[in-house]
This record gives structure tokens, sequence and C-alpha cells, in this order.
């Protein structure tokens, strides 16, 4: 236990500010209200469903638990059940055998719901491409809110997108949060 | 090299491994299973291609043993109207499923196959068009037909119930179905199924040129791209019988077992994790973060991708970079020592740890357990001390291996393996030899082949190539990927039983198989 506590005390604090938002990633028009949106940044649920990807986008989005993102000091977690969440993040491009369950995963979350769809393959534009085993994007299947490019990104162009959806953006919104 | 018992013609691959390759007829298939699996060989991969590309046209299935010797790639051609082979199962328990695969995306089948249910097939494609075909038109239109019903295995008996887990799972993971028989939390029965993240990656291969498909080879398996793009470009490279510079195979390894390090670091992180210790992956998460932005700094990409191309590699080490690399080892292994008194001396931990999930060694033998959950059962075969090629001639890789079996024991041996790759890393900067770190060359022109088998982070990654070049330019006729979980999957549904069920994320964990790897 003791090497334990020295150990934290040695690492210290790691987590870096989140990062600011951008409205060039986002793909639908507004589906949820700016009063809505207010409330859910705060406390976001996400249900984070792999449709086919390679693992790399998971690896990055497995590594925003980690002390630099931090991504559950910012109020933001991963749960286990659709039905508890605000929010899908998607991965890959849709491999046909995972149609379904992304679509019932899709209709088991409430509304409101937001999806974003991350990497090359969820944005539709990446390797794999549209064929006789996948779907082609993720918008193909689902409607999705907000796409982060790249392959995979990285876990602070993720966070970027998670928060742009909610549009929890800039030094005013979390200290908005913090005030609450 | 020499099959005992068979005079077969083998020709040795220019390939940096001891790689052979050789036509077989039916005969001969069988005979060399059985001689392989006296020998104590492993099977490494068996696959199905369309030859109607090639004079003579047909069908082929393929085989790929490991002998003390080196690798030997079996090619039985099939008469197009009697795509059959004789089953290999009976000698190699991992054949089941591949040959299940094969006819699945080729349509070749397994004389006397016992299992012959589909896998990777979940009715999204019409049942009479096999995806590997080479006929013209456009799949992804084709009238798709109802998803098949999958016979599992069932369990009867008082109080057994059945828990179906997946595709989606829990954490975020990729996504497979596990079906559980249990008796209270006791684990009775796992039935796996598999296929979820087919996404048609041979077929594509087919759509890309060879110069360019190191970067699909390198999201087979996202977390292990540099040693599929390392395989696949062994693989080319020996099709052209090409050399790639001394420096080149330096930086391979450098970026390989920079790989191994960020997988076992996220592993370890993720093991403490499940057995309810978050310091653990509070701290194993922070060191591979670590080391990620280092390899952003330095090669551009967070998990190495696109690093490794044909004829060598696309980044070079300088002096200052060299020792970037060599501190971030020196410290990393400081902390990764601390973590490991911490792991050991922690007795929840090891309460979860000990005993749990176990795989003898005979069990693995006979299953064909590959890699580092092959080495965790007391195997120890690894390439890059089996068949040092270069640099690993030179550096002289030490095998971890523990005999428990257990899932403290695979935590042990990533422990082992983590270390020693940060000894490998410093020592290959200070001994990277000077020169080019690519080269360029040209395909023969008509029919060539090629292999290429590395040893990535889980095991044995082997990628087979057969390519044509002429007037029109170069294609790829046939790319085999196979990732060493197709041996291992099938191990971790005997792992669970006897277990309670929640221990099976972390009996899961430990293995660390891949889903997108397997299912292609």
């Amino acid at each position: 236990m003791w090497k334990i506590l020295r150990q934290i005390g040695r690492t210290g604090m790691r987590s870096e500010a989140p990062p600011a938002c951008d409205e060039a990633l986002r793909v639908e028009a507004e589906q949820i209200q700016r009063e809505l949106l207010a409330i859910l940044g705060r406390a976001l649920t996400i249900r984070e469903v792999d449709a086919g990807s390679c693992n790399g986008c998971e690896l990055e989005i497995n590594a925003l638990d980690n002390p630099y993102y931090n991504l559950e000091g910012l109020g933001i977690r991963f749960v286990a059940s659709p039905r508890h969440a605000d929010l899908l993040l998607v991965t890959g491009p849709v491999s046909r055998h995972m149609e379904l369950a992304l679509t019932q995963t899709y209709e088991a979350t409430p509304a409101p719901k937001l999806v974003v769809a991350v990497g090359d393959c969820g944005a539709g534009c990446g390797i794999f491409a549209k064929g006789y085993a996948t779907c082609g994007a993720v918008a193909d299947v689902v409607p999705v809110d907000v796409a982060v490019p790249g392959c995979p990104p990285a876990p602070i162009e993720i966070l970027r997108g998670i928060l742009t959806a909610v549009r929890r953006c800039g030094p005013d919104a979390s200290d908005d949060a913090k005030a609450h | 090299m020499r099959i005992p018992g068979l005079e077969l013609a083998l020709e040795r691959l220019p390939a940096p491994l001891p790689i052979w390759y050789a036509r077989v007829d039916a005969d001969a298939w069988l005979a060399a299973a059985r001689a392989v699996a006296t020998a104590e060989g492993r099977l490494v991969a068996l696959w199905g291609a369309d030859r109607g590309w090639r004079e003579g046209g047909g069908f082929a299935v393929s085989a790929a043993y490991a002998l003390a010797e080196g690798l030997v790639w079996l090619d039985l051609a099939l008469a197009a109207d009697a795509p059959m082979y004789p089953d290999l199962s009976p000698h190699f328990h991992c054949a089941v499923r591949m040959q299940r695969a094969a006819a699945d995306l080729v349509g070749i089948v397994a004389i006397g196959a016992r299992d012959t249910r589909p896998w990777l097939d979940h009715g999204a494609w019409p049942a009479d068009r096999f995806p590997l075909h080479d006929h013209p038109g456009d799949e992804s239109s084709a009238a798709t037909r109802s998803a098949i019903d999958y016979p599992f295995v069932r369990v009867a008996g008082d109080g057994v119930h059945e828990i179906p887990v997946g595709p989606v799972h829990a954490g975020v993971i990729e996504p497979g179905h596990f079906r559980f028989s249990v008796v209270g939390e006791k684990v009775l029965r796992l039935e796996e199924r598999l296929g979820y993240t087919h996404k048609g990656i041979e077929k594509r291969f087919t759509e890309l040129a060879p110069l360019d498909a190191h970067r699909l080879a390198g999201r087979v398996s996202g977390d292990s791209t540099v040693a599929y793009a390392w395989a696949y470009c062994m693989a080319l490279e020996a099709a052209a019988d090409c050399t790639t510079p001394a420096r080149a195979q330096w930086l391979r390894a450098l970026l390989l077992e920079r790989e191994r390090v960020a997988a076992h670091l996220g592993d370890l992180g993720a093991l403490g994790n499940d057995a309810a210790l978050a310091f653990a992956l509070a701290q194993f998460s922070r060191l591979r973060e670590d080391w990620l932005r280092v390899s952003q700094q330095l090669f551009g990409h967070r998990l190495m991708m696109d690093r490794i191309v044909p004829g060598g590699t696309a980044i070079d080490v300088d002096a200052a970079a060299a020792e970037r690399l060599r501190a971030q080892c020196e410290a990393t292994l400081v902390e990764a020592r601390e973590l490991k008194s911490i792991y050991d001396e922690h007795a929840g931990l090891q309460d979860r740890f000990v005993g749990t999930g176990r795989i003898s060694h005979e069990l693995a033998v006979q299953l064909g357990v590959t890699g580092l959950a092959g080495r965790a059962s007391g195997r120890a075969d690894d390439l890059r001390a089996d068949h040092a090629w270069p640099p690993y001639d030179v550096l002289g890789v030490r095998t971890a291996t523990n005999g428990a079996g257990d899932v403290a024991a695979r935590v042990a041996v990533r422990f082992a393996e983590l270390f020693e790759s940060l000894r490998l890393i410093p020592a290959i900067l200070a001994a990277l030899p000077a020169g080019e770190r690519r080269a360029e060359f040209r395909l023969a022109p008509g029919a060539s082949i090629g292999a290429g088998w590395v040893e990535g982070w889980r095991g044995e990654v082997f990628v087979a190539l057969e390519l044509e070049s002429d007037a029109r330019g170069d294609r790829i006729r046939r790319c085999h990927c196979h990732d060493p979980s197709w041996q291992n999957w099938p191990a971790l549904e005997h792992a669970v039983i006897g277990n309670i069920v929640p221990d099976f994320p972390l009996i899961n964990k430990s293995f660390n198989l891949s889903y997108s790897g397997h299912d292609l």
C-alpha cells in the first residue's frame, strides 16, 4: 500500500486541459436543442460501438481514460448499456455483420442522443472502402452528428469531436459546468 | 530442409527467414500433415485461393507448417469442378476453423471434416457467391439472404443457464459473440462465434497496387500494424527477390520492438484494472501515452502505421532521436520494475491472477497455442530466437517462458518481454548500421510468390502473397494474412472452463486476441 501511495505521489498530476471545439467536424444540422445540450454536456455517458474497425481507433478511444485526457474528470464516462447512453461513439466501415447490431444499439439508445463517428473508416474514407462485406460509412447506417477523421485520430481529436457534439466549447463552457 | 518421409521439390524463397515452397498432390498433402504432427511441428496457416487467373485454372488450398528448420508452404491444386481436399483437423486442431473459413470465402471443402458450420459467413452475401472467386461485377449490390441462425452447441442439465454476450461488448473493445453455459457463477462451457468485423480484406487486397497494399496489411489489426506491414513487405520483397538495406532491417526491428512495448504496457494496465486495481491502469496507461507521444514526435504516427514500406522504412533516426528513444527506455524500465514489484506484492491482485484461466502445457501443444499465450503455457517458440533473422541474429533475443499457464503466467511473460524489448531497443540504436533506409525494386514479369513471417507481440504473423506482373501493371492475385489469434481463440474456450463468469474479462484480456486480425 505504501508503495502505491509513493508511486502516486511521485507521478503527480498529469491531466491536461481539454481541447477547443471545431465546428468543421459537424455533419448534421442541430438535432438537439441548446438547453438540452447544456445539461448533456455536464455529465455525458458514451456507449462505444466497434462496427468493424481494425482496432486502431479503439486503442485511441481507450486512451481517453488515461490520466492525460482524464475523460472521467470532464464528467464523461463510458457505459455498458446503450439504454444508459447519451452519445454513441462508432468506429469502422460498418461491416455487414455489425450492421444489425449497430442499428439495434442506436434504437436502444433513448432520445436525446448524439452519434460521433470516429476515424477515416467511420467517416467513410478509409482504406477498406464499400464492398461485399462493408456498408461504407457510419452515416450510411445511422444518423451521425460529428465525424472525426484520422487513421486513427489522436485521442485529443476524438475528445474534440465529442465536445463539439455537445457544444461544450472553450473555457466558458467548463467554468459554467464547474459553477453548477 | 526435409519433411520426414516425403520427397518434395522444395524451393527456398528469398526471405530473411527460412521459408520453403512446394506444390503437392493430395497424398503428399496428407502425408506431410502426419509427418509434421509427428515431428511436433505447428500448422501456422491454411487458406484457399481461386487460380482461375492462371493457366490451368481451378482452385488451390495451401498449408504453412513451422518445423525446426523453418516454414514450409505446401500448395495443393484443386480441380475447378471438384474443389475438395483431405481434412487436416485430426492432426491439427487449429485447422478446424481455418477450413471452415476457406469454405466460406473460396468454396473449397475439407473431405471428412466434422464441423462444417459456416464461420466467417453470417449470411450477408449470397450463398452461391464466394467472396474470393474471381467473378466480375459488383458484389456490393447483390441481394443478401437472411442472417444465419448459428447452431451453438447446447448444454443440458439441471440449473444450466445460457449467457449470450455480444457482439457489442460492455467495454471499449472489438465485437464478437460468446455463448456461455453456466451453473451459478461457474462456467461449464464457452463457445465463440467470430466474424463480426469481417471486412473483406483479402478481396480488397486484389484491388490495390502491390507497392501500396502494405497500408492495408497494416490495418488488418491496428495494434499490430508494424508486424503486419513488415510481414507483407517481407513477402513482397521475397517475390521481387529484393534485399533491403541493413539499416532498413535494423530500423524495422526498432519499430517492431516499440510496438511490442506499447502493447505490453497497455495490457499490463488493463489486466490490473480487470482485477479492480485502477491504480495499475492509471500508471501503465500513462506510460503507454508517453510512449506513443514519442512515436508521434519521432516517427509521425502514434501507432507507427505506414512507417514500414516496401523496400525499407519511411522513417529514419538521427543522433538526437536515438538519445530520446534510449532515455525513454531507461525511464520506462525504472517505472515498470517498480510497478512489477507492486503487482507481485499485491495480495488481492495475485489472488485474482494465480490459477485463473489455466491452459496446461499438454493442452497448449494439442491446440497449437502459439505466441505469448503459448510461451506462458510452457512453450518456447519465438521467431526472433528460433529463426533469428537480421538484426535479431546479432541481438540475441531471450525467449520468455513460464510454465503455469494461468493469467499470472501471461502477466509474467509480458513483464519479461517488456524488459527484454527495453534492453533490445538501446542495443539496436547503439549498433544501427549506416546506409540507406530504403531500396527501390521492381516485380519480375509474370507470376511470382512471396511469404513473410514476423514475431508480432501476440505471436507469429504470416503473409502469403501471389502476384502477377505484365504490360498492364502489377497485380495482387492473392494475399493471405494470418493472425496468431486463429490458434489461440479456441484455447480461450478451454481456459474459462471451471472459472467464474466475472473472471472472464480478466482471462480474455490475459490472451488479448485480435478480432479484426482474425475476421479479415
